[in-house]
């Protein structure tokens, strides 16, 4: 049961993925996106982590591809213009996506052994992740909050207007 | 419980609770139309059965047949689909609400309630997060600038209040601490000095309920803050092209949306389905699940209430609501409930 929840699952990812690149208007792609989302909140509920699941629906299939869907609605984006590719994109880059993924399923395959990682044998409920989060990594979570107000900051200088230019202008 | 059984009890609730929830939606609407009727001095529906209480019946004959149109020039697949997420996605989150304690039939012990996960409140935020998603497409692939307008104010307004939203229920979660629905209203049982009962709102959570009913206003679309179909200025905003069977979907959707408020405050500030047992066994088993009904007909009628009393806001000022008043509020509530926990 287990296994084929996790192939169904990850069909829908792997599917929406290469729809996202397939789709040539920019809300089909976004909507294939949500699918990836979602689709990957169903396997990490099949891994036991309930809680990494909700907040995956959450916080990226609700929040983040809202303001995403947000922005193609507002800029009334079009569709985009069909390119042929390039020739090196096709010659180079498939074979390079393809050798790189059997050699990344090698290096795991080795080094790890085939046993997979039995249910409930990591952390998944709220309170062992807030333990994990508020006390045996406070500080890198602490920092990285930070990082991220800094970053916000950075957004807003950058989106609000220069004032020296507007009082030219004038 | 073997898997059988429990597949046929599962069966069983899923049908009696889908079933009362989509006739509880079709009453609200009458009692809307009634309550709001006798606000404004008009009687509302009369004429189809007795107080007109036929009348959703009517409506609903009415929606089926007549004629399904489809603009031209709509994005056809996403226009389709749209009523469909709003109606999948409000449905789905009853699943998870509890309506009572367990009753025993034939030596089988059933939890009232579809099912019980860990992370109810979770994923019903999960849910209703994703349910913006029907009324923000809806009014892009419909191909109108009012319904385009309608589906962006949608989606920014769900997304400012969400956040107050989420903010205002960690209160009680920290003071429960527990995700799932069952737990936390059984954290509720009981009472203080021997009458006054031990709900989270008296228990102080009164701000949080507060804050939690201004958003969960702004994320149903209710007036004061209905803007995305605001009709003055949008028509009638993201559903202006729908017509039929799939406009009443997205009504369907909003007021199974409200309904679904309506259980999660009573839930989580009310005690839930806590009131006074008495009577044969009978009784005793079915009184948790009308006094959980009977709040939730309460906040149906504040809802109607407020539709006939409060006017609709102003854009910039539903934002600024949202982001300068509501949000500030909720972390304030937020870090004086850890403190109080913490003491």
């Amino acid at each position: 049961m287990h296994l084929i929840l996790f192939l169904a699952f990850g069909a829908v990812c792997v599917g929406g993925a290469v729809n996202l690149l397939a789709q040539r208007h920019p809300i089909n792609s976004a909507l294939s996106l949500i699918a990836v989302m979602a689709a990957l909140a169903g396997e990490y509920l099949l891994l036991g982590a309930e809680f990494v699941a909700a907040v995956q629906v959450i916080v990226y299939a609700g929040a983040i591809m809202v303001l995403f869907i947000f922005v193609i609605m507002l800029l009334n984006a079009g569709e985009e213009e069909q390119t042929n590719g390039s020739r090196v994109a096709i010659l180079l880059g498939v074979p390079g996506m393809l050798t790189g993924s059997v050699l990344v399923a090698w290096v795991v395959l080795r080094h790890s052994g085939t046993e997979a990682v039995p249910i409930g044998a990591l952390p998944g409920p709220p309170k062992e992740i807030a333990q994990l989060l508020f006390h045996d990594f406070l500080l890198p979570f602490e920092v990285t909050s930070v990082l991220i107000l800094i970053a916000i900051m950075g957004a807003v200088v950058l989106a609000s207007k220069p004032e020296r230019a507007e009082g030219k202008a004038d | 419980m073997s898997v059988g059984v429990f597949i046929l009890v599962s069966v069983i609730k899923s049908v009696i609770v889908l079933v009362v929830l989509l006739t509880a939606v079709a009453y609200t609407v009458w009692l809307e139309r009634k309550v709001v009727g006798h606000m404004q001095n008009r009687w509302g529906p009369t004429r189809v059965g007795p107080f007109g209480l036929l009348q959703p019946a009517a409506d609903g004959i009415k929606f089926l047949f007549k004629e399904d149109l489809t603009p031209p020039h709509v994005y056809k697949p996403l226009f389709l689909a749209a009523p469909m997420m709003a109606l999948i996605f409000a449905l789905t989150s009853i699943s998870v609400i509890p309506f009572g304690n367990s009753i025993t039939i034939g030596g089988v012990d059933i939890p009232l309630q579809i099912t019980d996960v860990n992370i109810g409140l979770l994923l019903i935020l999960g849910v209703t997060s994703m349910g913006v998603y029907g009324v923000a497409l809806a009014g892009w692939s419909s191909n109108n600038k009012y319904s385009l307008l309608g589906g962006l104010r949608a989606s920014a307004q769900m997304i400012s209040y969400e956040i107050a939203l989420g903010l205002s229920l960690v209160g009680v979660l920290i003071q429960s601490g527990s995700f799932s629905l069952r737990e936390i209203v059984d954290a509720q049982g009981g009472h203080f000095w021997g009458f006054i009962p031990r709900w989270n709102i008296f228990h102080g959570q009164f701000l949080g309920f507060f804050i939690y009913l201004m958003a969960a206003y702004a994320e149903t679309n209710r007036i004061p803050f209905d803007l995305p179909e605001a009709e003055t200025e949008l028509v009638a905003g993201y559903h202006t092209e729908y017509s039929s069977m799939k406009f009443a979907m997205f009504f369907m959707a909003e007021y199974a949306n409200m309904i679904t408020v309506a259980c999660v405050a009573t839930l989580l500030f009310f005690g839930g389905w806590h009131g006074p047992l008495f009577g044969p066994p009978l009784l005793q088993a079915l009184l948790p699940v009308f006094w959980f009904g009977a709040r939730i007909f309460c906040f149906l009628f504040l809802y109607i209430w407020v539709r006939g009393t409060l006017p609709r806001f102003r854009y910039d000022q539903l934002m600024a609501f949202g982001w300068k008043f509501l949000l500030p509020l909720a972390i304030a509530n937020l870090v004086a409930t850890a403190i109080a926990v913490a003491w």
